[in-house]
């Protein structure tokens, strides 16, 4: 029941990457990379639903909560464009 | 039987929005309405996923009790899906800011009323 959901959500996270190769200016890529890491964190959970594992979903929460500061980060690089 | 359904039901609606989200990402022309696609459809999306998650497991929290691995999954998906809501918001307003700031103008915008705040801010800076 989950399984094909997981897949489902892998073509979307393919269709994202190729936004976050292509997109023109540095807000786009990190457009990108933000949709894409939501749509991990979902994956994740679902992956952690089909098998029947709770790891699989403490690591979800774990990146997600990485990926926040992650993009937080890059957005201050980008804005300043110092550190 | 009824709980079935309805968990399908989420399920497609979650699927659609996440699909809608990485089409978005495609059809729109700048990085404030790719903002708008990727953020909101994202967040809806996950929230009926997760949702369908909890609603599946509702026959086991009755049949086998709070403790069974089963429920003990779903509350961890619950508090990933409050980090998710928690933190998607913030990052998006974060990137709007700094693409604004960074001199990326809104595609076809006529008026840009947020202008002399950004010189001001630039001036204040220096």
């Amino acid at each position: 029941m989950w399984l094909p959901v997981a897949v489902f959500l892998a073509v979307c996270i393919l269709i994202i990457l190729i936004r976050l190769f292509l997109g023109p200016t540095q807000p786009d890529r990190l457009v990108g990379l933000d949709t894409l890491n939501t749509v991990v964190v979902v994956a994740m959970v679902i992956l952690g639903a089909a098998f029947k594992e709770v790891i699989y979903v403490d690591v979800a929460i774990v990146y997600a909560l990485l990926s926040f500061v992650t993009t937080l980060f890059i957005a201050k690089y980008i804005e300043k464009g110092k550190f | 039987m009824i709980l079935n359904v309805i968990t399908y039901i989420f399920i497609g609606i979650g699927c659609f929005f996440n699909l809608m989200a990485a089409i978005g990402l495609h059809r729109f022309p700048d990085p404030y309405t790719r903002l708008h696609a990727g953020t909101k459809c994202t967040t809806f999306g996950s929230i009926l996923l997760i949702g369908a998650l909890v609603i599946q497991s509702i026959s086991t929290w009755v049949a086998e009790g709070i403790s069974s691995p089963q429920s003990i999954l779903t509350l961890h998906a619950l508090i990933a899906l409050v980090a998710i809501l928690l933190t998607n918001p913030t990052s998006a307003h974060a990137i709007g800011r700094a693409a604004h700031r960074s001199g990326v103008k809104p595609a076809r915008a006529v008026v840009d009323d947020l202008e002399t705040e950004n010189q001001k801010s630039k001036v204040k800076s220096q």
